[in-house]
């Protein structure tokens, strides 16, 4: 076999690209995970690290889960899981938690997503227009308020549809707000150009990455 | 008449210029008696209690087509009892305003199953168990009003502060903002979303006192102070009740004027979602 032969790609596990996230998210910034894939980050995100994780439901500094015995009734996070708060902690209702997100005081939000187009629209809280119980929660919110969105999602569904698109077909989160997308077989930046990859999972080129990708993706100039 | 006598008790600490000819200065003038001032009766002013001692006392005047706001978020800080009064209370056609819309067959999904909620105002009306209002969704017997999460809490917000309606990126370009004036500030587009008052709101509470003073439980907080401000009726259920002073001032959350009744309700920790 010759040296240049592709090796078969190797996606990432999701606590693997829960890791990845965790490792670009720096010391002192204030960051929402969002429910479902993007909650896991903060497993990889060392209680020694001061990074800052707030819950829609007016918690501000959530420390690692507790065990059984542990559980406070009274300590949830949007997930409506039991969460343990760090020293530094705090609560507040939630007016003041959206707040935070409206005013652009959190520095970044990870959110999961069903499509991501080019232009950095998300869709992500409604698979048609004729739901039978659409609920959007802080979703809209956390998109439009965060100072960074970035999504955390497979690259494409269960049956190998492009999930990275030119335009999304479901109904539309935020307009224009993703800056960054993390899937299970690359990284890819969300630029005025359209989505540049900065990453790839091992084995994975990008003809091949593009064969999973509806949008165009250009290889970033590092 | 009130006024009155209050400026005239008033005037024994700061005396205030008044016109020579004014009756309070006519001869015989008697500030204290009951023909001057027949709103206030002779004996000491009454103290301000809002604690009442029965579910019927604390839900007493909620009228058919209210709109009720309804504080909690999952089963933390949720006013289970006071909901359950509502229930027992009979109450009709209401409009309910909270982030969720019920549970199995317990609570808001037992007033929705009853046929008395009209329509409901929330960001996420699934849950573990949403079958009561799924089916009455899908019936087409419940009117669904979604809108974003911090949407919610900022127009109840806005309701208790007097600001009729704001303008918030939430939701521009999507179907939320469908009917609704889209606005350029500064370079950035924003949608102009309506306060929403409430005519009562049930609020779950940690600690009260008598002039309503209100403490909340780690994420029990959620939307009980902004529900408590944005209603003409208040009716708050509280697990411990102070005595007035008790309760530091620093650490009121929600300070009485927003709050009119307290019922004592010492469930304990939430469970379930």
């Amino acid at each position: 076999m010759p040296d240049t032969a592709i090796a078969e790609p190797k996606p990432l596990t999701r606590p693997q690209m829960a890791a990845r996230v965790a490792r670009d998210i720096p010391e002192g910034w204030y960051v929402n995970l969002g429910i479902g894939i993007p909650t896991a980050v903060a497993d990889h995100v060392p209680l020694e690290r001061e990074v800052i994780f707030h819950s829609e439901n007016g918690v501000l500094g959530i420390g690692p889960a507790p065990p059984e015995a542990e559980i406070d009734r009274w300590l949830i996070n949007a997930g409506k899981q039991y969460v343990t708060l760090r020293a530094g902690g705090s609560y507040c209702h939630h007016a003041d938690s959206f707040s935070m997100i409206r005013g652009g005081h959190l520095d970044l939000c990870v959110l999961g997503a069903f499509q991501v187009a080019d232009n950095g629209d998300i869709a992500n809280w409604a698979t048609s227009e004729n739901d039978t119980a659409p609920a959007v929660g802080g979703a809209m919110d956390l998109a439009a308020g965060a100072k960074r969105l970035w999504v955390m999602m497979e690259h494409t569904t269960k049956d190998g549809t492009p999930k990275l698109v030119r335009s999304c077909s479901y109904p539309l989160t935020a307009v224009g707000a993703v800056k960054r997308v993390y899937t299970n077989l690359a990284v890819i930046d969300v630029t005025p150009h359209g989505f540049e990859v900065i990453d790839m999972a091992p084995g994975m080129t990008l003809e091949a990455l593009q064969a999973r990708t509806e949008a165009k993706l250009h290889l970033k100039q590092m | 008449m009130t006024v009155n006598r209050l400026i005239v008790r008033l005037s024994f600490v700061h005396p205030i210029a008044l016109p020579d000819n004014h009756p309070w200065l006519a001869s015989g003038y008697d500030a204290t008696s009951p023909s001057n001032d027949a709103a206030c009766p002779e004996e000491a002013p009454s103290m301000i209690n809002k604690i009442v001692q029965s579910m019927a006392e604390a839900m007493a005047g909620i009228a058919d087509g209210s709109t009720v706001l309804i504080g909690g978020f999952g089963a933390v800080g949720q006013p289970n009892a006071l909901i359950d009064g509502l229930i027992e209370q009979g109450a009709a056609g209401l409009t309910v305003a909270c982030n969720n819309a019920g549970v199995g067959h317990v609570g808001l999904a037992r007033l929705m199953e009853l046929g008395r909620v009209a329509r409901i105002i929330c960001s996420f009306p699934r849950s573990s168990d949403p079958v009561v209002f799924e089916t009455l969704y899908r019936a087409g017997k419940i009117e669904l009003e979604i809108v974003p999460q911090g949407t919610l809490a900022e127009r109840m917000r806005a309701a208790g502060a007097g600001v009729p309606a704001f303008f918030t990126a939430t939701g521009v370009g999507t179907k939320m903002a469908m009917g609704k004036e889209v606005r350029e500030i500064d370079g950035r587009s924003y949608v102009l979303e309506k306060s929403l008052p409430g005519d009562v709101a049930l609020v779950e509470a940690w600690e009260a006192d008598r002039w309503g003073n209100l403490t909340f439980r780690k994420s029990g907080r959620n939307f009980n102070p902004i529900c408590a401000m944005a209603a003409k009726l208040t009716i708050v259920q509280a697990q411990h009740i102070r005595e007035l002073g008790e309760i530091d001032p620093d650490h009121v959350v929600t300070p009485g004027i927003f709050v009119d009744r307290v019922l004592h309700v010492p469930y304990g920790d939430p469970t379930g979602f």
